[in-house]
C-alpha cells in the first residue's frame, strides 16, 4: 500500500501540474496552439542524414519508381512502389497542378537497388534494414541490401516530400545512411480483452510500417477470450471466443495479417500465453486446466495449465506443431507471466505430484517444470521462443531464450542488469505501457522518449544483449473505437528510441519531428491523437 | 500479461481478472452478469416489466402518430415528430435481415401510437415538458407525451426497450412513467482550442439523444482560435481562426441548431469574455487592453481582457450579440466571465484612468468592480438584443460580486456555471461551498466541476461522475431548487476529431443519468450492466463508444464489412447505409440539406 499511495502522490502532482481545466492565471496552464510545420522531417530521425538548401519539386505525372538494372525485384518492393506512390501523391493533392517556378529542378525518378533476392522472403530478427538514399534532380537513387531496407527507405523518401502553400510539391536535396539501432522494434496488442476488428489490426500495421516498427507481438489470447481459430483445436474458439463465428480470426484472416505485415517489412509474433492466463482455453480443451478444490472437492473452478498431467503437454506439442505451419516467423512468444499458485495448492493431486518430484512445498518449482517441458517442445518442433520476465529470474537455463522486461522488480534497470548479467537477450517493455492512458499526452510521450533500454550498469557485452523493445496496448480498455487514438502518435516516440541512435535525444528537435509525424498520420488517414493545443493542415476527417 | 500499473486504479474488474478463473461457458456468463439486456439508460422515474413478451416484426411493425393529437395537427409538433418516427423506424431493429427468425405463432406487437396532448414550440427551451409515459400490454404499446420534447425521450425509451434474441425483436409488457430530474442537461464542447468537423458535431448530438442530454453548450471560441465566422466582423474568423478551413459557417451553424432541434436540444453559444479573447485579438486588437510588460507576463500576453475603459467595446460587442443572437435560437447565452487576468488591466494606463473615473479602488475589490461593471454592460446588451437575451456565466462572476461587497448588483435571471475544482481539489470538494453560496444569493446555478470528461484516468471511471450529485451541498429545499442541472465538459486542448467521440462516450452517459434519474437511482455497481448495454447500443448506431472493461459487443465497431454500424438515416425511406462513420455522416448530412431544400 505504501507503494500504491506514493504512486498515487505522483500521479496526483502531475495532475496538480499539467492538468489546469481551463487556462488560467498561471502562465503554464495556457497551451499555446501549436501551427505544425510540415517541412520534411523524418521519424524516426535516420542515423546520418544531410540536407541541403536545393530543392526540387515532384510531379504527379511524371514521376517514378524504378528498379536498377542490376537490382533484385520481388513483390515486396512491386507493391511498395504503388503505395509510396499513393501517398505521395494521392493524399488530398491538388487538383490542378500548381505552377513551378522554372528555376527549379524537378525528380522525375527514384531508382532503387535491391541487392539480396527478396522473392518470397520474410523478415527475420537478423535482416538488415539498412539503406543509403540519395536525392538529386533529376534522379534520386535508394540502394539497401534487402527488401526490408527498400521499405525503410521508402518511408524515409515519402517523408522527406512536403508542400508549400500553393500544393507545389518539393524535396531537399538530401543524402540518407541510416539503419536500425535495435533489431526488435516492436509493438504488443492485445485481441483477447476485446476483439480488434481487422480493419484495426491493419490500420495498425500501416501506421508502424510510417513508423519503422517491425515486429507485430500479437498477444492473440488470454483469460478474458481465444479468438484464434485453431485447425487442430477447433473448439478452442468455437467455445472460448467471445463469438465463435464474429468474434473469430480465422485462418485465412490470420494470413491475411502475415501477408499484410511481410509486405511492410513486419514480423508477427505471436503470443500463446501459458500455464496462466488461460481461462478461455477451458471450455475448448477439456482436462487442460487444472480443477480447483475447496477441502477435499473440486468447487467447479479451474485455473492454469495442468502441469502434472502428459495430456496438457501433448496439447501444447499438438498446438505450437500449428502455430509453427501458421506462423512463419522463427520465434513465438511463450508468455509464461503472473501464474497464481492458489488454485495448484489446492489440488490434492498436485500436492502428491509435488511429493513424488521431490518439490516440497516449493510451487515456482512445479512452475519451472511446466515451462521447461514447454520451452523443450517448442525448440523440439523447432521455434526459438520469446517469454515474459518472470520465467528467466525463475532460473531456466536455456542461453538462447528472450526474455521480456515488464516491470520493474525492484527497478527497469535492475531487470536489465539482472538477465543480461545471466547472458539472457531481452527485449524492453516495461515503461512503454501505452494503454495507460493519461490527460495530456505531450508529456507522456517524452516519457517514453527518454527511456533508453541500454541504459543500466553492466558491461558491453551485456548492452549487446538488448535486442529492442515494444510498445504495449493492452486491451482492457482498449477496441476499434479507441485503439488508433490511443496507441498514436505516442508510439512514435518508442519508435524513435529504437531506431534513432542513442544520441538523439534533443526533446525540442524531436517535439516538432512529433508533432510533424502526427500530421502526417492523420493527413494518411490515421486518427492519431493531437499531442497539444492547435491543428493540422488536413484533419481527420 | 496484465498491465503492472493496474494497481494504480486498484479496480474492481481488474482484480477479478487477476485470479480469472475458469467455468463453465465462462463467456456467456460473464456476459449475463455484465450486460444487461432491454434496460434504459438512463433510468426511468417509474419502470415496471412484466415476463410477458412481446415480438415485433420489423416488416409490419408501425410507429404511428395518433392524428386526433396535436402530434399531426400541430405543425411544430409534426415536424418535430415526422422526423423523429423516420429515425426511430431505423433505429427500433437491428439484427441483419439475414438473420432474423420469423415471429409467426408468437405473440406480437404491431404498433406504437404516439400521442401529443398539449401542443408544441419550435425550439425547445429550459421550460419544455420532456414528461412523457409508456405503456406495453396486449392492447398494443402507446406513447403519451405533452410535447413534440417529451415525445422524442419517450421514443428513445421505447428503442432502448427492444432487444434482440435467437433471431428476433422483442419487448416485455411495461409501464413507465418518466420525466428528468433536471431541465438543463448540458454537454460543453470546446472547438477552440481544436477544431471539429461538422460531422463529429452531428454525431455527438445524436449520441445526446440517445442519452436524453438536451443542451449543447458550444465553447465556440476561445485564446486559441476563432472559428465562428462572423458576417459582421469577418476578420474575426479571416485573422483569428486556424486556417480558412478551420471555421463554422453561419450555414454550418444553421446545420447544427436545427439538427439538434430535431433532437430536442439546445444549442447555446459561448462567447467567453472579457478573458480568453486572445483569439479575438488577431482581427481586432482594438477591442482588448494592451498589457505592458512586467516581471510575470511573457510578451505572448502583450494583448490581454476585453478592454472596458473603451465605449467601442461595449459597442462592437452589441453588434456581434445582435448577429449570433439572429444566428442562435435559444434564450441563453453563455458569456464566459473566467479566468479574467487583473494584472493585464492593472498594467494598462488607460484601463487604471478609467477606474479612478468610476470610483474603483487599486486593489483586487477594485477590479472585482471592475469585472462587474464590464459583465453588467454585457447583460445589458444581451437584454437589448431584439430578442430578449439571458446571461449564464461561470462562478467568478459571481466570486467578484460577492469581493465586491455586492451581491445585488448581478441581475438575477443570471445562471451561475460551478466549475472551479482548484487547488483544494485533493483535500476537500469546495464547489460544494459554491452551490451553497451561489443558491443562498437566489441564483439559479449548473454544476460542472465534477463533470470534467477532459480529465482521464487509466480504466473505468465512469463512477466518478455517475456518483456526483448536484445536490450533494448543504442548503434549503428552496436552494435545491435553484440548481437546474450540470453539464459534462469536455475542454479540448489533447482532443480533436480523432479521439472525441471515445474520449466523450460512454463517459458522458454517467452525467447523463445523474441528471436524468431519480436522486436515489446512484449506485454504479448496479448501473454498471445497463451502462454496458447502453455503450454496446451506442457502438451498433454507429457511435464509437470506447469500452469500459474486458468484454464485448454483439455488433463491434467496424468488426466486418457485413455487420455495419447502422446509422440512422433521415427518411425512413433513406439508403441504409452500410459503409464506415465518414460515408455515413456525409450522407446523413447530405440527406438533411435535401429535406430541408424540400421542407
Amino acid at each position: 500500500m505504501a507503494v500504491l499511495s506514493t504512486i498515487q502522490c505522483v500521479f496526483s502532482v502531475v495532475l496538480v501540474l499539467f492538468a489546469s481545466p481551463l487556462p488560467c492565471l498561471n502562465v503554464r496552464a495556457y497551451q499555446r496552439p501549436v501551427m505544425v510545420q510540415q517541412t520534411g522531417k523524418v521519424l524516426p530521425k535516420p542515423q546520418m542524414m544531410t540536407v541541403s538548401a536545393e530543392a526540387y519539386t515532384l510531379a504527379m505525372s511524371s514521376f517514378k519508381f524504378t528498379y536498377g538494372s542490376s537490382s533484385e525485384m520481388c513483390d515486396i518492393v512491386d507493391q511498395a512502389f504503388r503505395r509510396y506512390y499513393d501517398l505521395i501523391f494521392d493524399v488530398d493533392g491538388p487538383k490542378k497542378a500548381p505552377k513551378v517556378p522554372e528555376s527549379m529542378a524537378e525528380l522525375t525518378v527514384l531508382q532503387v537497388m535491391v541487392k539480396e533476392p527478396c522473392k518470397g522472403a520474410y523478415p527475420s530478427l537478423e535482416s538488415s534494414e539498412n539503406y543509403t538514399l540519395t536525392v538529386t534532380a533529376p534522379m534520386g537513387m535508394l540502394v539497401a541490401d534487402s527488401a526490408w531496407g527498400v521499405l525503410r527507405g521508402l518511408e524515409t523518401f515519402s517523408q522527406l516530400i512536403y508542400r508549400t502553400d500553393d500544393g507545389t510539391m518539393i524535396i531537399n536535396k538530401t543524402t540518407v545512411d541510416d539503419f536500425p539501432r535495435f533489431a526488435h522494434r516492436g509493438i504488443l496488442l492485445d485481441t483477447s480483452r476485446h476483439f480488434i476488428p481487422l480493419k484495426y489490426i491493419k490500420q495498425n500495421l500501416d501506421a508502424m510500417a510510417y513508423n519503422k516498427f517491425n515486429v507485430f507481438h500479437w498477444h492473440i489470447v488470454d483469460d478474458q477470450s481465444f479468438p484464434y481459430q485453431s485447425v487442430v483445436f477447433p473448439d478452442l474458439s468455437a467455445k472460448g471466443a467471445f463469438n465463435p463465428y464474429t468474434h473469430l480470426y480465422t485462418q485465412e484472416d490470420v494470413k491475411d495479417v502475415i501477408e499484410y505485415s511481410r509486405l511492410r517489412g513486419i514480423r508477427v509474433v505471436p503470443e500463446f500465453d501459458t500455464p496462466g492466463h488461460t481461462a478461455s482455453w477451458g471450455a475448448g480443451l477439456p482436462g487442460f486446466l487444472t480443477p480447483c478444490y475447496d477441502g477435499s472437492t473440486p468447487n467447479g473452478k479451474y485455473y492454469a495449465a495442468n502441469p502434472m498431467l502428459n495430456t496438457t503437454y501433448d496439447y501444447m506439442t499438438k498446438l505450437l506443431q500449428e502455430v509453427k505451419d501458421v506462423f512463419p516467423d522463427k520465434h513465438v512468444h511463450l508468455g509464461g507471466d503472473e501464474v497464481n499458485f492458489n488454485c495448484w495448492k489446492s489440488n490434492p493431486d498436485i500436492t502428491k505430484f509435488m511429493e513424488k518430484m521431490g518439490f516440497g512445498t516449493d510451487y515456482s518449482k512445479l512452475e519451472q517444470y511446466y515451462i521447461k517441458n514447454i520451452l523443450d517442445i517448442s525448440t523440439s518442433i523447432g521455434r526459438d521462443y520469446i517469454v515474459w520476465q518472470e520465467v528467466l529470474d525463475n532460473g531456466v537455463q536455456d542461453k538462447s531464450t528472450v526474455g521480456e522486461v515488464w516491470f520493474e522488480n525492484p527497478t527497469i534497470q535492475a531487470v536489465l542488469e539482472r538477465l543480461t548479467a545471466k547472458g539472457y537477450r531481452v527485449l524492453l517493455a516495461a515503461g512503454w505501457y501505452l494503454n495507460h492512458d493519461v490527460y495530456n499526452p505531450g508529456t507522456d510521450w517524452a516519457d517514453f522518449y527518454k527511456l533508453d533500454p541500454q541504459v543500466f550498469n553492466g558491461t558491453q557485452a551485456q548492452k549487446d544483449l538488448v535486442i529492442g523493445g515494444e510498445a504495449c496496448m493492452w486491451g482492457e480498455y482498449v477496441d476499434g473505437t479507441n485503439l488508433i487514438a490511443r496507441l498514436w502518435p505516442r508510439a512514435s516516440a518508442v519508435a524513435e528510441r529504437l531506431w534513432s541512435n542513442k544520441d538523439v535525444k534533443n526533446m525540442a528537435d524531436a517535439t516538432v519531428r512529433m508533432d510533424e509525424q502526427r500530421c502526417r498520420m492523420v493527413r494518411r488517414g490515421l486518427n492519431a491523437e493531437p499531442l497539444h493545443p492547435g491543428f493540422c493542415q488536413f484533419e481527420y476527417d | 500479461m496484465r498491465p503492472y500499473l493496474v494497481l494504480l486504479v486498484a479496480l474492481s474488474l481488474q482484480a477479478a481478472v487477476a485470479e480469472w478463473s475458469y467455468q463453465t461457458s465462462w463467456y456467456e456468463k460473464a456476459r449475463q452478469d455484465k450486460v444487461a439486456r432491454g434496460t434504459v439508460w438512463p433510468q426511468p422515474r417509474s419502470i415496471d416489466t412484466t415476463s410477458v413478451r412481446y415480438y415485433l416484426d420489423p416488416r409490419n411493425f408501425r410507429l404511428e402518430a395518433d392524428s386526433s393529437s396535436a402530434a399531426v395537427s400541430d405543425p411544430e409538433c409534426k415536424a418535430v415528430v415526422d422526423h423523429a418516427l423516420s429515425r426511430y423506424g431505423e433505429l427500433l431493429f437491428w439484427i441483419p435481415e439475414e438473420d432474423r427468425a420469423g415471429v409467426d405463432g408468437d405473440e406480437t406487437l404491431d404498433k406504437l401510437v404516439l400521442t401529443i396532448t398539449r401542443g408544441c414550440t419550435r425550439y425547445p427551451s429550459l421550460e419544455s415538458d420532456e414528461s412523457y409515459s409508456i405503456l406495453v400490454n396486449s392492447d398494443g404499446a402507446t406513447l403519451l407525451a405533452q410535447t413534440a420534447w417529451g415525445a422524442l425521450r419517450g421514443l428513445e425509451t421505447f428503442s432502448q426497450l427492444i432487444y434482440g434474441e435467437n433471431g428476433k425483436h422483442v419487448i416485455n409488457g411495461t409501464s413507465i412513467s418518466d420525466s428528468p430530474r433536471f431541465p438543463h442537461r448540458g454537454i460543453m464542447i470546446d472547438t477552440a482550442r481544436h477544431y471539429l468537423p461538422l460531422p463529429f458535431i452531428l454525431r455527438h448530438l445524436d449520441a445526446m439523444a440517445y442519452n436524453k442530454m438536451n443542451v449543447l453548450h458550444w465553447h465556440i471560441v476561445d485564446d486559441q482560435a476563432f472559428p465562428f465566422q462572423s458576417t459582421t466582423f469577418p476578420d474575426l474568423s479571416g485573422k483569428g481562426a486556424y486556417t480558412r478551413k478551420h471555421v463554422y459557417t453561419p450555414d454550418d451553424v444553421s446545420q447544427v441548431l436545427e439538427f439538434a432541434r430535431l433532437r430536442g436540444i439546445r444549442v447555446i453559444p459561448e462567447f467567453d469574455t472579457p478573458g480568453h479573447m486572445m483569439s479575438w485579438g488577431q482581427g481586432h486588437p482594438e477591442i482588448l487592453t494592451r498589457c505592458y510588460p512586467t516581471s510575470f507576463q511573457p510578451d505572448i500576453y502583450y494583448l490581454g481582457p476585453a478592454n472596458p475603459a473603451r465605449e467601442t467595446t461595449y459597442t462592437f460587442m452589441r453588434k456581434l450579440f445582435e448577429e449570433i443572437r439572429e444566428l442562435f435560437a435559444d434564450e441563453y447565452f453563455h458569456v464566459g466571465g473566467d479566468e479574467v487576468r487583473f494584472q493585464c488591466w492593472n498594467s494598462n494606463e488607460e484601463v487604471q484612468e478609467f477606474m479612478v473615473q468610476q470610483g474603483f479602488p487599486n486593489s483586487t475589490v477594485g477590479f472585482a468592480d471592475l469585472q462587474g461593471y464590464y459583465i453588467n454592460r454585457i447583460l445589458e446588451i444581451l437584454h437589448q438584443v431584439p430578442e430578449r437575451t439571458r446571461g449564464i456565466v461561470w462562478q467568478e462572476i459571481f466570486d467578484n460580486f460577492e469581493i465586491s461587497g455586492d451581491l445585488t448588483g448581478l441581475n438575477l435571471d443570471t445562471i451561475i456555471h460551478v466549475w472551479e475544482w482548484n487547488d483544494t481539489r485533493y483535500q476537500g470538494e469546495p464547489f460544494r461551498e459554491e452551490m451553497a453560496k451561489v443558491t443562498a444569493a437566489g441564483y439559479r446555478t449548473i454544476l460542472s466541476s465534477c463533470y470534467y470528461l477532459n480529465y482521464i484516468s487509466y480504466g473505468r471511471d465512469w463512477p466518478q461522475y455517475y456518483e456526483c450529485d448536484p445536490h450533494d451541498f448543504q442548503g434549503t429545499e428552496a436552494q435545491k431548487q435553484l440548481v437546474i442541472g450540470g453539464e459534462a465538459c469536455l475542454w479540448a486542448e489533447w482532443v480533436d476529431s480523432t479521439n472525441f467521440i471515445p474520449r466523450m462516450w460512454p463517459r458522458a452517459s454517467a452525467v447523463a443519468e445523474r441528471l436524468w434519474s431519480p436522486q436515489d437511482v446512484a449506485d454504479s455497481e448496479a448501473a454498471s450492466p445497463r451502462m454496458e448495454e447502453q455503450r454496446c447500443r451506442m457502438v451498433r448506431r454507429g457511435i464509437p463508444a470506447q469500452p469500459q472493461g474486458p468484454s464485448y459487443c454483439e455488433y463491434e465497431w467496424n468488426i466486418l464489412s457485413q455487420l455495419p454500424n447502422y446509422r440512422p438515416v433521415i427518411t425512413s425511406s433513406g439508403p441504409r447505409v452500410t459503409e464506415g462513420l465518414f460515408h455515413n455522416l456525409f450522407l446523413g448530412v447530405l440527406v438533411l440539406a435535401v429535406v430541408k431544400c424540400l421542407a
